[in-house]
């Protein structure tokens, strides 16, 4: 395995989905060379880093009325719907 | 990580309707602040502004509450209300830059991920093994201000299906399955659009550290 193939089996290996074979040439390959078990680190430190940024949300007021409408549509259940 | 979404199965699926077809508010308010995050990125993926995107998602909702009654469990809850998403989302006017079907790859999820030119070539004594070592990252990274403007940039910048893929299982939490579910896409491309923008998003990463080493987030 060349480093220039190591580098496109990265997320395959992180989701254990590479073949058994496979997988044992990555684990090599990464023992044998510093350069892609840096890179490996680094692709692991991009994920924990995008895992870090802060959800989105909704705004507040936008919640509200959400829960306005879901207190409303309650109230037509019992009579409104069959 | 985004401790908000959990994997539900049906039966999950099962009891949070029946909660939701009796009025519990509870279950309401947890359903919205639990999904509307991921709901608002996949929005975001369909619509121009921010701001469209939460209207997409408040009308979503309701939709939801409305349809209701029409769910009988064929897909996850979550595969439904997604797919309510995007018809809303469609509603709102796509933007005018067409939007690829996720079941096809483009010339964009295409090619290597790594520039080949830091690789040897076939005449140099290890074809295919870097030139140069990729350099070192601090010890520690840490997500500061200015590391968090490069990777939201760096995934900003990304083409429509990798960000959506990226967002959902990185930033969302969402498995490999789950994101095939969702976006109706196979275990393949899922792979390759997540490992291309996860590429990228390190490539920017990797040009930031090289750039400023001195305020590289390293924690003191």
């Amino acid at each position: 395995m060349t480093c220039e193939e190591f580098v496109e089996l990265v997320t395959a290996y992180l989701d254990g989905t590479l073949p058994e074979d496979q997988r044992r040439a990555f684990e090599e390959h990464m023992e044998l060379c510093p350069g892609c078990d840096r890179y490996l680190a680094q692709y692991r430190t991009t994920i924990d880093l995008l895992g870090e940024l802060p959800e989105d949300s909704l705004s507040s007021p936008g919640r509200e009325r959400l829960l306005d409408a879901f207190a409303q549509w309650r109230r037509t259940t019992g009579t409104d719907r069959a | 990580m985004a401790g908000a979404v959990e994997s539900h199965d049906r039966r999950d699926d099962h009891a949070l309707v029946t909660a939701l077809r009796g009025g519990d508010e509870q279950t309401f308010a947890a359903l919205v602040d639990g999904w509307s995050g991921w709901m608002i990125r996949l929005a975001r993926g369909h619509v121009p502004t921010a701001s469209v995107a939460e209207e997409v998602v408040q009308e979503t909702w309701l939709a939801v509450l409305e349809g209701l009654d029409r769910f009988r469990g064929e897909a996850s809850l979550r595969t439904w209300v997604y797919r309510i998403l995007v018809n809303q989302a469609k509603r709102h006017g796509i933007r005018e830059r067409r939007s690829v079907p996720f079941a096809s790859l483009t010339d964009d999820d295409a090619g290597p991920t790594v520039d080949p030119e830091r690789f040897q070539g076939p005449d140099e004594p290890y074809p295919g093994g870097w030139r140069q070592f990729p350099q070192d990252w601090p010890e520690q990274v840490a997500l500061t201000r200015e590391v968090r403007t490069v990777v939201t940039t760096a995934l900003g910048e990304l083409p429509d299906r990798q960000r959506v893929v990226v967002a959902l299982r990185d930033l969302d939490g969402h498995t490999a399955d789950e994101v095939c579910d969702l976006l109706d896409i196979s275990a393949g491309n899922q792979r390759v659009l997540l490992h291309r923008g996860r590429a990228v998003v390190r490539a920017h990463l990797e040009r930031y550290f090289a750039i400023s080493p001195a305020r590289s987030g390293v924690t003191t």
